[in-house]
């Protein structure tokens, strides 16, 4: 009898379930899903099924070199990721300590500085390392004019040491970040309890916190893994095509020595890893979730002598690594250290603006047939249609899924889906899909859409979903049209982080180098086209000119940082 | 054995212990009993080598530990919140000050089982800590701390976080443990029953300083300062002014329940003020009237309020009746 009516409710409840899952959804709802859901699919998944095809036709297995190229290009990506993501840790993992632990004066300030690298475009971070250690760079002139050419190898590191250098820049704010949160929420009784019976510090570090890390390690190790995994910027600008990891040879095989199936097929290896390890990242990162208990305060003042140093010596090796590079690439930009090609005569060496002067003339035998400046007039151009667009884009879908129904809860990985393809890869399937339309200029933004839109949905959508239905309704109760409700209720609330999500899909559109490089026009170069086809001519002039273009493209990426974390910091309050 | 001497430490900025000196014995509990902020975990923190004293000595069968790190004391300390590792299982819990010794296996093994069916914990080896409920999770953390037999235990607030039966019934597994294995033991609390309970020895610390020790007996019996008979909750603290003083102590003193007798240490002059420490007595003594105003059951007795007094009583009174109560009147300087 019980039983009866207990089943009879039981059927009735999974009715309903079945309901909210496979119900129509309304009209309107639709017509929400429907320009991002098509905007995808025809510029995402239309491309990888074409990427797809290719990839596994005979053509692209048969021939044999394609198989030993695709190996060898796994296998270096695979060497150069694990050695950066190693070094990075070397870095990272005393400097979460030290943020985590210890209170010194500057720490904000300088837990700052190590997160900058992470957001600045590829080319700026090739073209500050380059400002030093380059071929060109203030070192190697420093030190021939005194060390008489016998150049200490620190000054002077090979292309190889200086990608993994770059990898570092980089990512060393990822380890900071996870594990320095984890090392901070961890509580420090533990440790105290681990002391007490009878544990040395190496121990306590060994059975206590390093297991308690391990989620949080992992984690971090992963990201950084993956962020070098499918580097191109950094590698091709510092090292050349001759390093040539999937992303490299992606491109190579697409552009320069045409062999579209073996792009496709290493576009798809790329694919796989990348999904492999955010799958594995997504599993750790919840895992660091769970342990999270009440935050407490466990940094202090350094007291003991051996505290001191520590917090000395690592403080000082960061503001060096990370200023250097930062401080050298303008200091570049303003000196004249050589002649420049073909000049002739009595040379200025030292303090000089001509690099910048240089980039508002349009000159005969230069790189282009406009005034390099117009590359940042394209630039900005190209900026300002992403935006417009990700946000046409961004919006439904945020609101769409801000409160989704079931169904639609299947829809948010897949829009989420193009943060793993690579740039370069995105590039590669417009090539294959869009053949000669690519020539219109429009491609770029559409792109750069493709990019910034999964930043732009997860930026809108918390912010979407704090609004409280109620209010909504009280605002219509008071006679509000559906227009008004939202100019009054949604729209001062959801400004802040609009403009949040608009500087992102702008600083990623401004410093975007990978599908940029292979869509791109000639006659329309971007800031970071402009910087890579100054780095690979010779001359002190072009070598000038991308220290100018990439201080600028630095200086107004820093500012969007600024803008983005202001008005994150006036949401907190 | 313990012994600490004149011991000093401020925090941010004002003073939190202020001259602490005590020692403890083999075999002995000392409680230390104080409210909350009183600098009483501070202190065991110390005498863990988890903090060091501005000033002051810390020394164990004669020797100072200033010197000698947290890991080397060989002190056992029980946690608050217990402090166990999430990462570990009963079993691993309660091996690890035994791994941290470098002892064989067989030897981890067969102590460690002792340990946990001396705790009745024997078949948890392999639970995750996280799974148990508070009391067994306190028990984990006492056979933690016991297991490499340290020199000294040290409980911080240790039952805090429970429910009054389970302490109670933890009170006294920790009584018998402590008195069967002879291990000295400090116990910090603010739960005065707590404290009555399980200590030898009793020290009352406010504002950083011992303002009273004793057995409990004593200190019961004499709470020795107004603010140690309000703590303790011992009976009734009034204030009066002396209206009579006799050449033995023995005072007559005006309040605003009346005129009481009392004998003090010293003698005081007619005018001044004193605190009276006010309870009912077993046996004979001076004799007041009270109107019962309400009456409250609590377990063996009645808790009987009238005219801003309480005593405890063997029977209710009728609300409204006048009441004759024998009370033994102790000053508080």
């Amino acid at each position: 009898m019980q039983y009866q009516v207990l089943s009879r409710r039981d059927a009735e409840t999974r009715r309903k379930s079945f309901l909210r899952v496979f119900a129509p959804p309304r009209l309107t709802r639709v017509l929400v899903w429907l320009p991002p859901l098509l905007f995808l699919l025809y510029f995402f998944f239309y491309p990888l099924t074409k990427i797809l095809s290719l990839t596994f036709t005979p053509a692209a297995f048969t021939n044999p070199g394609n198989l030993s190229v695709a190996l060898n290009a796994l296998l270096f990506t695979f060497y150069q990721a694990a050695l950066s993501t190693i070094l990075t840790f070397l870095l990272g993992l005393p400097s979460a300590v030290l943020f985590s632990r210890f209170d010194f004066r500057g720490k904000s300030l300088l837990r700052a500085l190590t997160a900058v690298p992470f957001m600045l475009p590829t080319v700026v971070v090739a073209a500050a390392f380059n400002a030093i250690f380059g071929e060109r760079g203030l070192f190697l002139f420093l030190s021939s004019s005194i060390a008489n050419r016998q150049i200490p190898f620190i000054l002077h590191p090979s292309p190889f040491i200086l990608i993994l250098m770059a990898h570092v820049f980089y990512n060393a704010t990822i380890v900071i970040r996870i594990v320095g949160n984890a090392l901070s929420r961890l509580d420090p009784k533990l440790e105290q309890a681990a002391r007490c019976l009878g544990a040395d510090a190496f121990r306590v570090w060994q059975n206590v916190t390093l297991p308690l890390l391990r989620p949080s390690l992992i984690a971090a190790a992963l990201l950084v893994f993956m962020f070098d995994f499918t580097s191109f910027g950094v590698i091709l600008l510092l090292g050349g095509s001759k390093f040539s990891t999937l992303e490299v040879e992606i491109y190579v095989r697409a552009l320069k020595l045409p062999n579209l199936p073996l792009a496709a097929m290493l576009s798809v290896v790329q694919l796989v890893f990348t999904l492999i390890f955010s799958v594995l990242y997504t599993r750790f990162v919840n895992q660091v979730a769970t342990q999270t208990a009440p935050r407490f305060s466990v940094s202090r003042p350094p007291q003991s002598l051996r505290e001191k140093a520590f917090v000395i010596a690592i403080s000082l090796s960061l503001i060096i690594f990370f200023l250097l590079p930062l401080l050298s690439l303008p200091l570049r930009s303003l000196t004249r250290l050589e002649a420049d090609r073909g000049q002739r005569g009595e040379i200025q060496y030292g303090f000089t603006a001509d690099y910048y002067k240089e980039l508002f003339i349009n000159r005969r035998g230069s790189l282009f047939y406009v005034p390099p400046i117009e590359a940042a007039k394209n630039s900005l151009g190209y900026a300002g249609a992403t935006v417009l667009l990700a946000l046409a884009l961004g919006y439904p879908a945020a609101y769409a899924l801000a409160k989704p129904t079931r169904l639609e809860q299947f829809l948010d990985p897949l829009i989420m889906l193009p943060l793993g393809a690579s740039a370069v890869m995105l590039g590669l399937g417009f090539l294959l899909s869009f053949g000669r339309a690519l020539a219109l200029p429009w491609f770029v933004p559409i792109a750069h859409t493709l990019i910034a839109l999964p930043f732009v949905i997860r930026t809108l959508q918390p912010a979407l979903a704090s609004i409280p239905e109620r209010l909504r309704q009280a605002a219509a109760a008071l006679g509000a049209s559906p227009f008004r409700v939202w100019m009054t209720v949604d729209f001062p609330i959801l400004s802040r982080a609009t403009l949040s999500a608009a500087t992102f899909a702008f600083t990623v559109s401004l410093g975007e180098f990978g599908a940029t490089l292979l869509l791109n026009r000639p006659e329309y170069p971007t800031i970071p086209i402009a910087i890579q086809r100054f780095l690979s001519q010779p001359g002190g002039l072009n070598f000038g000119q991308a220290m100018a273009m990439a201080t600028l493209l630095m200086v107004l990426t820093m500012l969007s940082i600024l803008l983005i974390e202001r008005t994150r910091l006036s949401d907190a309050v | 054995m313990l012994e600490l001497r004149d011991i000093f430490k401020t925090y941010e900025g004002s003073p939190l212990l202020r001259g602490i000196s005590f020692s403890v014995v083999e075999g002995e509990t000392v409680c230390l009993l104080g409210a909350s902020g009183s600098g009483k975990s501070t202190l065991l923190r110390m005498i863990a080598g988890l903090e060091n004293p501005e000033r002051g000595q810390i020394l164990f069968n004669g020797l100072d530990l200033a010197q000698i790190p947290t890991h080397l004391r060989d002190f056992g300390l029980v946690f608050q919140d217990y402090g166990l590792f999430p990462h570990l299982n009963v079993f691993d819990n309660v091996a690890f000050g035994l791994r941290m010794r470098n002892l064989r296996a067989d030897e981890i093994n067969s102590r460690v089982a002792a340990l946990l069916k001396k705790v009745n914990l024997t078949g948890f080896e392999s639970r995750k800590t996280t799974d148990l409920s508070g009391g067994e999770q306190q028990r984990v953390a006492l056979a933690r701390a016991l297991a490499p037999q340290p020199r000294l235990l040290m409980f911080d607030e240790p039952l805090g976080a429970l429910d009054r039966t389970l302490k109670e019934s933890l009170l006294q597994e920790l009584r018998s443990i402590l008195h069967e294995t002879k291990i000295p033991a400090i116990y910090v609390t603010h739960d005065q029953d707590e404290a009555f309970a399980v200590a030898d020895r009793i020290l009352l610390l406010h504002e950083g300083e011992i303002v009273r020790a004793g057995t409990p007996a004593q200190v019961w019996s004499d709470p020795g300062s107004p603010w140690a008979a309000r703590f303790l909750d011992a009976g009734n603290v009034l204030e009066g002014v002396i209206k009579r003083s006799d050449e033995g102590g023995r005072m007559k003193v005006e309040t605003a329940f009346g005129d009481f007798f009392a004998q003090c240490e010293r003698r005081h002059r007619v005018g001044e003020t004193v605190s009276l420490l006010v309870r009912q007595s077993s046996g004979g003594g001076q004799e007041i009237n009270l109107k019962a105003e309400d009456a409250l059951f609590k377990r063996d007795q009645f808790e009987v309020r009238g005219e801003g007094l309480v005593f405890q009583m063997k029977e209710a009174p009728v609300v409204g009746q006048v009441v004759k109560v024998k009370v033994e009147v102790k000053c508080l300087v």
